[in-house]
């Protein structure tokens, strides 16, 4: 029997959705782990890419310095990575915040806003500091193929590892591409 | 004179007839041939600007929709080339304004939507702009998210010479061009428009809205679920999935 | 010093502007007027003026945010805005003023002072460095003059009180050619028009081989014949004095120096093509020379050269000034006759073209300078006069504005056909390391491409010339350029209007040292599309000095490449800034590499 493919997934500022519908795929998962190993995953609870990967599903967009040092680890650790989902893709919900400054939007939420106690911006050495803007992934890594959607369809995750276990270039037929 | 045989153009290689004074658009259509548009609309006056109907007459770039057809010209549209160009034009659309699809009244029938899945986009791939636009709620009935509007000026268009008004106009210059409303207070609200005008109807995308109009159509059967947007005579389909259905 | 044909300009206050053989209600015009007396467009002002003159609200916002001159948020009441061409700019001078005056560029002072802000360039590359202060031109900045312009601003002393020396704008021919050194004498070529019959003076025109001298060089015989077949209820003849392609001033001088010439050119076209009327489109950079042409006008108008009965002749011709309010995209002859339509100035969709359906869509020509004051002298003195000189293709002579790194930049022209290492050398320029032949929007040569000829065989100009020496920064004035056609889109067309900015946005990528290879040939590739698939001039060029540049000089961009697949696309430590700042941070963690 071949060797298995190992696969990493993560979601940076992503709802999980993505991963969700990944799940969609109900008892396709059982074939499918017979030719590809979870890595580093939710899913596995593995909490660093152990091994190389091969492949790296990347949900969720970048909106904090710690999605940056997640998706540099993925880069480097997987061969090919797949941009996941429209936050991954153009940045999404969390990038709606782009047209406020990241002042705006920390004095509204947690100063000004409605039914605030305790009004106080978050601030620790361990939470993570957020990035003036939202952005996709592709405008930090090099990513190599995008699977579109919010959420991609089960069927889309399906069909694009599916062509890469085959060797074959992915691609998503019309009737699993969309944006939304 | 009969429209003779010699009326002729070639596209990709199909020898089509043309009346005089068509373009090569015009002739195409009428010949239920696909080129790719967003800011052309039959029955309006060519426009010219989004660039997506751009072909090669005679191997020189040009623009279906505003190039009058004349006899002999040999004309590609659907060359590898050309269809990946189609495609970065599309991404530069996308990119330039905030085209949030999920969150979207238009998406399922919205012509920029198809265009991508028609051109086989799965990304942005440039920069995002995320630029900062007005939204205007003002009037009771129509909303213009201008977030998704992608300058076509079909709306102005529309209202010109259809509706008899003038309520849009395209102001600005470069990439701070904007769709603006001949108001004195830039309101939507303090024009005249109606809720029935086609101009409020017309818009590919999702920068006109209706108001309490939403979602109301499955996934699955909207537009372009049904069709794609290079099926011929698209264009009473998709502007009546986009009028009030009470489907 | 030749005499500048008329009224002390600085005399002529510019808020009440004698608005002789002008239409003072133009929409430019009204707003220009409503620019200067409030400091920007009000909103009510808007409303008020669309009533008056009976146009939709509509598109007076639209203009008013269009043209780089008209300002939605008030301007200091002394409003400041330096050139940022590579030859009439110096962006250090802009900061300097910037420190006197204790503001940032682009802003307004809070006490409504002073207003300092960039502009595209002014046509003052021959005597920079040079800003624009209310309209007028202030030429050869230096600090000195700088901190003397931050005193009298602080002592709020008036315009019409700083030294006159500092408003000069010198011609600087420093080498006439055949049209400069030929002396006019007004209404002769009208005569010799008259004398011989349209027919003959337009076969006239043609025989000379005098093509088009703004730059894109269309015959000028054959514009001006197929103008005067095409029906319509009026013709019309525009000059288009909109010389805004950075490094040109050469029409600066004949507007200066050769009014007539240039007015009789006009009023030859006219007649030929049976129009009675004709427009000067003047940029309003050059709003100073506008006295001295209506003084001009005035005079020929008093030589019956100009008006009815034009020398008795019966025939009728008026010529009336319309000033731009800054868009270089109005020297596209379609979208300057937007402009004088009262709307934003996008090119139209051609065809028609104006010969046919121009001007209120009527047969239209519109000429350059240049080429209108060829016309007036070919008339004179016949084609053979013309054509003697020059190349098959290229008759005549050629007017070029040399600026840059050379020790006398100005005019000069020459007989087509000339090589451009004769030019260099009869302006001083040694190490030169290359040449924008053209203005940006023409062709970046480097030295081995010195025995080249000028000519629309080879390399054609409109008139710019700047030269760029061994020590200079070649990278950063493609960079230049690129920030130039951006700004400078008309934003009607998807490729040119996102394209430049995309290829903004990744050359200062590159030049701040954050470029791959990869964002080279994505570069090259969008440049190509913004070439190949656009509207007009503006985006078909506007990828030029980049093209260029990866092809002649990869040397430049090589040097600044990062090795690496792949580089963020902005700066990721500087993205982090503002959540330091409000957190107060500046731990390990709150730094991104």
């Amino acid at each position: 029997m071949s060797k298995k493919i190992r696969v990493a997934t993560t979601s940076l500022a992503g709802c999980f959705g993505c991963h969700m519908s990944f799940l969609d795929i109900d008892e396709r998962i059982v074939e499918l782990i017979e030719h590809i190993e979870f890595d580093r995953s939710p899913l596995t609870d593995i909490k660093h890419c152990s091994n190389p990967c091969d492949i790296g599903l990347i949900e969720g967009g970048l909106c904090n310095a710690e999605n940056v040092h997640v998706l540099r680890e993925f880069r480097a650790n997987c061969k090919i990575i797949i941009a996941v989902g429209a936050c991954a893709i153009n940045g999404g919900v969390p990038a709606m915040r782009n047209h406020f400054t990241l002042t705006e939007c920390l004095e509204e939420a947690y100063l000004n806003g409605i039914g605030v106690d305790n009004p106080m911006i978050p601030n620790d050495v361990e939470i993570p500091l957020l990035l003036n803007k939202v952005h996709p992934i592709h405008e930090v890594v090099h990513v190599d193929y995008y699977l579109p959607g919010c959420p991609p369809p089960a069927d889309a995750f399906m069909k694009v590892l599916t062509d890469l276990l085959e060797g074959k270039e992915p691609s998503l037929p019309k009737e699993i591409l969309h944006f939304d | 004179m009969s429209d003779s045989n010699h009326n002729t153009i070639t596209i990709d290689g199909r020898e089509i007839p043309f009346k005089a004074g068509q373009t090569i658009m015009d002739a195409a259509l009428d010949a239920d041939i696909y080129i790719p548009h967003l800011c052309h609309m039959p029955g309006l006056k060519p426009h010219g600007s989004c660039k997506l109907c751009t072909v090669e007459v005679n191997g020189r770039s040009a623009s279906s929709c505003t190039l009058p057809a004349t006899a002999g010209q040999q004309i590609t549209s659907n060359s590898e080339d050309l269809t990946e160009v189609r495609k970065t034009i599309t991404q530069m659309l996308f990119i330039e304004g905030n085209h949030f699809c999920p969150s979207c009244e238009k998406t399922g029938d919205c012509t920029l939507q198809a265009m991508a899945y028609h051109l086989d986009m799965l990304d942005g791939h440039f920069p995002q702009f995320y630029p900062r636009r007005e939204i205007d709620a003002s009037h009771k009935s129509i909303v213009l998210d201008r977030d998704r509007c992608i300058l076509c000026a079909l709306c102005v268009r529309a209202s010109r010479e259809v509706d008899n008004k003038n309520v849009f106009d395209i102001g600005g210059r470069g990439t701070d061009a904007k769709l603006i409303v001949n108001a004195p207070s830039g309101k939507l609200a303090d024009t005249n428009i109606k809720v029935d005008d086609l101009a409020a109807h017309i818009c590919p995308v999702g920068a006109i809205m209706i108001k309490e109009h939403g979602y109301e159509v499955p996934i699955g059967r909207r537009t372009f679920d049904l069709h794609s947007v290079a099926e011929p005579r698209l264009e009473p389909v998709a502007l009546h999935k986009g009028k009030l259905t009470d489907e | 010093m030749k005499p500048n044909n008329g009224l002390n300009t600085l005399n002529s206050p510019i808020v009440t502007e004698n608005k002789i053989h002008m239409n003072s209600n133009h929409l430019l015009h009204r707003l220009y007027d409503l620019q200067t007396q409030l400091h920007h467009i009000p909103k009510q002002s808007i409303t008020t003026l669309a009533d008056e003159l009976a146009l939709p609200v509509s598109q007076i916002e639209a203009a008013v945010d269009f043209y780089s001159f008209l300002h939605r948020t008030p301007r200091g009441r002394f409003d400041i805005m330096f050139s940022n061409c590579t030859s009439c700019g110096d962006i250090k001078m802009i900061q300097h003023l910037c420190d006197q005056m204790h503001i940032a560029s682009g802003e307004t002072r809070t006490d409504g002072a002073v207003s300092i802000s960039e502009t595209s360039c002014i046509g003052m590359c021959d005597q920079g460095p040079a800003l624009l202060i209310n309209g007028r031109t202030i030429t050869q900045l230096s600090n000195r003059r700088l901190d003397l312009i931050a005193e009298y601003i602080e002592a709020e002393r008036p315009l019409e009180q700083w030294p006159i020396e500092w408003f000069d704008v010198h011609d600087n021919v420093r080498k006439n050619g055949l049209l400069l050194s030929t002396p006019f004498e007004p209404g002769s070529g009208l005569l010799a028009a008259i004398n011989k019959g349209s027919e003959a003076m337009l076969a006239n025109i043609d025989q000379s081989g005098l093509r088009g001298r703004g730059g894109a060089g269309f015959g000028t015989g054959m514009k001006w014949k197929f103008c005067r077949e095409a029906s319509g209820d009026a013709h019309y003849v525009i000059c288009n004095a909109d010389e805004g392609e950075p490094g040109t001033f050469k029409d600066r001088i004949l507007l200066t120096s050769h009014a007539h010439t240039v007015f009789e050119g006009m009023t030859i076209c006219g007649h030929i093509i049976g129009a009675k009327k004709g427009y000067l489109y003047l940029r309003a950079e050059y709003r100073y020379l506008l006295p001295a042409l209506q003084a001009v006008l005035t005079r020929r108008h008093k030589a019956k050269l100009l008006g009815e009965n034009i020398l008795e002749q019966g025939f009728n011709f008026d010529i009336e000034i319309i000033i731009g309010a800054g868009a270089y995209i109005c020297g596209e002859e379609s979208a300057l006759i937007e402009s004088m339509e009262q709307k934003c100035g996008i090119p139209r969709v051609r065809p028609p073209f104006p010969v046919t359906s121009g001007y209120l869509n009527q047969p239209t020509v519109v000429n350059n300078v240049e080429t209108l004051a060829a016309a007036a002298q070919i008339a004179v003195h016949g084609s053979h006069w013309f054509n003697s000189l020059g190349s098959d293709k290229s008759a005549g002579s050629k007017i070029l504005s040399i600026s840059g790194d050379c020790l006398t930049p100005g005019v000069y022209e020459y007989a087509f056909g000339v090589r451009i290492q004769r030019i260099l050398d009869d302006c001083g320029a040694e190490d030169v390391q290359a040449i924008q032949v053209g203005g940006p929007s023409g062709t970046l040569i480097r030295s081995d491409e010195f025995d080249r000829k000028l000519g629309f065989e080879d390399l054609a100009t409109g008139g710019s010339f700047m030269i760029y020496g061994k020590d200079c920064d070649l990278l950063e004035v493609i960079r230049n350029f690129s920030h130039f056609f951006a700004h400078e889109s008309c934003g009607f067309c998807t490729p040119c209007r996102v394209g430049t900015t995309l290829l903004r946005n990744g050359l200062d990528k590159i030049c701040h040292g954050r470029g791959t290879q990869y964002d080279m040939d994505e570069m090259r590739r969008m440049a190509t599309l913004v070439k190949q698939r656009s509207h007009c001039g503006l985006g078909q060029t506007a990828p030029n000095p980049i093209l260029d540049a990866l092809d002649r000089f990869p040397e430049l961009f090589n040097a600044k490449l990062l090795h690496s697949d792949f580089e963020p696309h902005f700066d990721l430590d500087a993205a982090l800034e503002e959540a330091r700042q409000l957190t107060k941070r500046d731990d390990a963690e709150a730094h991104l590499s």
